[in-house]
């Protein structure tokens, strides 16, 4: 009688003293902005029928989990198996390297190549994950409004300039509170800096000063908000690197011009239905080019899994290109899967007439980013830049700094950012 | 004895059988240790489970905040961050004006200073009279006054972040206050996006959120004011004012240096609901201490531990100082209660 029962209670006490996941349990940790936590429970739900010696759990978070609990869980040496992340390329030492575990490290390389640099260390040629989605910043016109107004809607080639003037009259006679706006975020304006010829990574690979290039654009966007012409509540109504969308505005035809990005359009097609027809414009040119920032949410592999070869099953099958592709058209992200790209012939799951456009928009104004915006994805010191630029013109245009204090305090934020990862 | 009460014992006797047996079980080890350690033994036996919880989710995290503001680096765990002594808190003071944050090494935390200094003289003077106003109010004979009271208290139920929420949705561009200035013929406005308009917002809903229980404790204290004094000074034809300011004030002191004290120290704490109202802008015109702290401990993208913690250790300074005020005017009380 005693054994049995000291067995038990043994096998109890390791119960419940252990923490580790049992063989075969997957936990991911996934956050959305639409119809994707749906889309992928569903791929998943494929896979445990065809793998029944693997669970995977998909923990739906919000975003703001993923981007203020997560780096705590990593840094304790926990958190989940696998999560889905923007916030690659700064925590990317808490990856796991899945070239030993995965199928055919040569398909990864293939297929995601361009942007495995993103989610790993500097010079590391190791295999994390994959991008779910490939963004790119870029405009979105309320084509209802600019014909209501008689104004037509400028051309391939057009300017900031030309677009906001074009937005000004559309907004004046259809008495709107504003021209446009562009979401409260350093990565958002960035193109556009870019597109005036800013480059923000110096020769050292560390930041550089704030140039001409962001001078010009920044100054131009502090003047348009002066007179009114971009709308003030996104900016100016919060403090800090805090994010602001103003998609509801645009949504709301409260703003004919809005800057934002490709993973809006699946946001617009569902909100806006037909209340009045929009089209993606993709970036507006400076002087250096018409460039938007490339960017986007990946897939990564956590390397404190207790489950690495399970870890690993899973993401060969999320990766592989049929999902891919059955993922973006669901969804409507654009793949980052260079295979399903060059094949082409995507059939976006949507009724709405302005999302094929949109979608074709966006894949054309990917080969037009500028090679200083297309380094800033895999740049460690990216989201410092951003976080910066966003705190400090937030303080211009709410009158609280000059621009040229506003540099000043950049560049110190920045460098403080450096000299802190030390 | 009848059928009922001995049923009425029986039942009483079986309901507190288990109990009675629990305790012969715990009385055992209960008295040896009463026995081993005396009466301060047993205080300390009772207080233990609760200063335990207090030491594990209070003292050790003060402690270990101790050492984070001494350290640097993006890295979460103590030892992989570099030590660097009092280097934080020298970057947080490194000030060539404290009166201009532009001078300052971390204008921002400065701002945070500056903006939580006007927040609390302003929102604890509203308080105080609001509180004052409605407690007299409520004290008078008026039609339903348990319902005022109540409808009064309300707001201190809600969470903070509701009331954030609600007040935004009333405040914000396309909101209720907007559309009812519209209906009468005015120009909305943009009451979030103006400095002037943001801060009276945070104050206001502040004071709207908590005045409730301000006015409980007062009202409390005037209905402890003996109503004989009222009558005489009635009897001696002595004016409203005069009565207000020669008997209730005077009498009313004890209370009112109680809620000024906690409201100072809730206000300077004020974070939750103005974070969500107005995100601490317009530019940075309502980012306050805990605002500041959160942001660049957790939040924001240029987050530095070290720093924060440097900035929460002096926030704490300040509390630490507002709570002894707060302790020598209960004792100055309870004294002159004594005393009376």
């Amino acid at each position: 009688m005693t054994k049995p029962r000291t067995l038990l209670a043994a096998i109890s006490v390791s119960l419940l003293a252990s923490t580790s996941a049992f063989a075969g349990d997957v936990r991911i940790m996934w956050y959305s902005d639409g119809v994707e936590g749906d889309v992928i429970q569903d791929l998943l739900n494929r896979f445990m029928k065809d793998n029944p010696d693997i669970h995977v759990t998909l923990d739906n978070v919000a975003y703001k989990v993923i981007q203020e609990q997560l780096p705590i869980q990593l840094e304790a040496g926990q958190g989940p198996d696998i999560a889905r992340v923007t916030n690659i390329k700064e925590l990317a030492q808490h990856w796991l390297d899945l070239r030993p575990l995965v199928a055919d490290p040569k398909y990864w390389d293939d297929n995601f190549g361009d942007t495995l640099d993103w989610m790993r260390p500097d010079g590391s040629k190791a295999i994390t994950g994959f991008m779910t989605q490939l963004t790119l910043t870029g405009g979105f016109a309320n084509k209802t409004l600019f014909e209501q107004a008689g104004v037509a809607l400028p051309g391939d080639k057009a300017t900031w300039d030309d677009w906001i003037n074009a937005a000004a009259q559309v907004a004046k006679s259809q008495q709107l509170p504003a021209a446009f706006a562009i979401d409260r975020s350093g990565h958002r304006i960035s193109g556009a800096n870019v597109s005036y010829g800013a480059n923000y990574i110096g020769a050292d690979g560390k930041p550089a000063k704030v140039d001409d290039g962001t001078k010009a654009f920044v100054g131009k966007l502090v003047d348009w908000t002066a007179k009114g012409l971009m709308l003030k509540d996104t900016w100016v109504s919060a403090a800090g690197s805090t994010y602001r969308a103003a998609a509801d505005d645009f949504i709301n035809a409260q703003i004919p011009f809005y800057y934002s990005g490709s993973w809006q359009v699946a946001n617009l097609s569902t909100k806006i239905g037909d209340s009045f027809d929009w089209v993606a414009t993709g970036s507006p040119c400076g002087t250096a080019g018409c460039s938007g920032v490339k960017g986007g949410a990946a897939l990564v592999a956590i390397k404190y899994t207790k489950n690495p070869k399970d870890v690993a099953k899973v993401m060969d099958y999320l990766a592989s290109e049929n999902i891919v592709k059955e993922f973006s058209e669901r969804t409507l992200f654009l793949p980052a899967h260079m295979g399903v790209v060059a094949k082409g012939g995507l059939k976006w799951g949507s009724a709405d007439k302005n999302v094929g456009p949109a979608l074709d928009t966006f894949v054309k104004a990917a080969g037009e980013t500028l090679p200083a915006a297309d380094a800033l994805p895999p740049w460690k010191w990216s989201n410092a830049y951003f976080a910066a630029l966003v705190t400090r013109v937030s303080q211009v245009m709410a009158g609280e700094l000059t621009l040229d204090a506003a540099w000043a305090k950049i560049d110190q934020d920045i460098a403080d950012k450096v000299a802190e990862a030390k | 004895m009848s059928a009922a009460a001995t049923l009425k014992t029986w039942a009483g006797a079986a309901l507190a059988a288990p109990v009675i047996w629990l305790a012969s079980i715990v009385n055992v080890p209960l008295k040896s240790w009463q026995r081993a350690t005396g009466t301060g033994g047993m205080a300390a036996f009772f207080l233990a489970p609760n200063m335990a919880i207090f030491g594990i989710f209070v003292l050790v995290p003060l402690v270990i905040n101790f050492f984070y503001s001494a350290t640097s680096g993006t890295a979460y765990f103590l030892q992989d961050r570099n030590f660097v002594g009092l280097e934080q808190y020298q970057r947080l003071l490194d000030c060539s004006n404290y009166l201009d944050t532009a001078t300052c090494r971390e204008d921002l935390f400065w701002k945070a200073v500056h903006n939580t200094g006007l927040f609390v003289v302003v929102q604890v003077a509203l308080m105080t009279v609001v509180s004052i106003a409605t407690a007299l109010i409520l004290n008078r004979e008026i039609v339903g006054r348990s319902f005022w009271r109540a409808v009064f208290f309300f707001p201190v139920l809600l969470s903070p972040v509701v009331t954030g929420l609600i007040w935004r949705w009333i405040l914000q561009r396309q909101g209720l206050l907007n559309l009812i200035v519209h209906d009468l013929g005015g120009e909305p406005y943009n009451w979030l996006t103006d400095r002037f308009w943001a801060f009276t917002a945070a104050v206001s809903v502040s004071v709207w959120a908590h005045m409730g229980f301000y006015t409980l404790i007062l009202l409390a204290g005037l209905q402890a004011i003996p109503r004989d004094l009222y009558e005489a000074a009635e009897m001696d034809g002595t004016r409203p004012a005069r009565v207000f300011w020669r008997i209730t004030l005077p009498l009313l002191m004890p209370n009112l240096l109680v809620v000024i004290v906690l409201a100072l120290i809730r206000a300077v704490q004020i974070f939750d609901e103005v974070y969500v109202l107005t995100g601490g802008g317009p530019g940075t015109s309502t980012l306050y201490l805990t605002q500041y702290i959160y942001e660049i401990g957790f939040a924001s993208l240029l987050r530095n531990p070290g720093l924060a913690s440097a900035a929460s250790i002096l926030m704490g300074l300040v509390l630490v100082v507002l709570t002894l005020l707060q302790l020598q005017v209960g004792r100055r009380g309870e004294r002159k209660g004594a005393r009376q």
